[in-house]
């Protein structure tokens, strides 16, 4: 192992601050959303509401997004994930799902700063003016050529993840799209 | 630059977010077929100037396979629909005829 991207990495200050998260809980949670007992299985062990779609909700425990139609992802505390998925592993039984432990795959960065909705507008394909995307809505697209997801916390905090695997390239490309001087005072 | 709406996610994809998945509503002809079929199915393609149907995932998103209509002329788009069909919604057809009137794309027109 080498070079991982880790907490204890220094963040970037640039006109946004970049830093890489201490480890999340996540959970993959794949099954037909649209059918009414597997919801109501579901209820029993996640505190949220679900997400409608391309959506993400929070309360102090976890975090739920939308994935995909049939897709959840499910973020927790690192030290809860275990717990959480031998409860949801019960309240699902035979239903047909999948549940899986993918805390590892990812990483999670944090951008934040007054100008995090134009730092991000640099790297991502996605309309983030602000009437079009606000806090509160989840968007997979890529970031540069590698697949991620981001959701805003605040108008000035967002969080993205990617696959461990590329988590350097990403932290790499938001610092360069955070690099002081590179403003473009888009919705400011 | 062509911009999909995803009919599992409603995003609105750029083209980048998206991998193309080639010709729609192909039918597959494997062992025990006969040889014009099979070659058929491997090789013979449309390549229409005007209307033409196509198969896109929105690989860099939900992941999601879909079916999209457009123009290869003007690269306007006619509608997406659900990957879950062996041919174009009726409705969408319509859509096309009023927009290209006389048009066809293999048995449909
Ligand atoms: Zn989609």
């Amino acid at each position: 192992m080498s070079n991982l991207i880790s907490q204890a990495n220094a963040p970037f200050e640039g006109y946004v601050t970049v830093s890489a998260d201490a480890p999340m809980g996540m959970l993959t949670l794949r099954g037909d959303l649209s059918s009414k007992p597997f919801i109501t299985a579901l209820k029993k062990s996640v505190s949220t509401d679900l997400p409608s779609a391309c959506q993400i909700t929070h309360d102090e425990k976890m975090s739920v997004a939308w994935m995909s139609p049939d897709e959840l992802l499910i973020l927790t505390p690192y030290d809860q994930v275990a717990g959480l998925q031998a409860k949801l592993q019960k309240a699902l039984g035979k239903k047909h799902f999948l549940l899986a432990d993918v805390s590892d795959a990812r990483v999670s960065f944090t951008v934040s700063g007054d100008k995090v909705r134009e730092v991000i507008a640099k790297l991502a394909p996605v309309d983030l003016a602000p009437d079009h995307f606000a806090p509160g809505m989840f968007r997979r697209t890529r970031f540069g050529q590698i697949s991620a997801a981001f959701w805003l916390l605040s108008e000035t905090e967002a969080r993205v993840i990617c696959f461990r695997s590329v988590a350097e390239f990403m932290f790499n490309q938001l610092s360069a799209a955070a690099r002081p001087g590179s403003e473009v005072d888009l919705w400011s | 630059m062509l911009i999909l709406n995803c009919p599992y996610c409603s995003v609105d994809a750029e083209e980048t977010e998206l991998t193309p998945g080639g010709e729609a509503h192909l039918k597959r002809f494997g062992p025990g077929s006969s040889d014009a079929d099979f070659e058929g199915y491997l090789f013979q393609r449309e390549n229409p100037k005007g209307v033409h149907f196509e198969r896109w995932r929105h690989a860099n998103g939900c992941g999601k396979w879909f079916h999209a209509a457009r123009c290869t002329v003007t690269l306007e788009v006619f509608g997406t629909y659900s990957a879950q069909t062996t041919e174009p919604p009726k409705n969408l057809q319509k859509t096309i005829s009023k927009k290209r009137p006389g048009w066809s794309w293999r048995e449909f027109s």
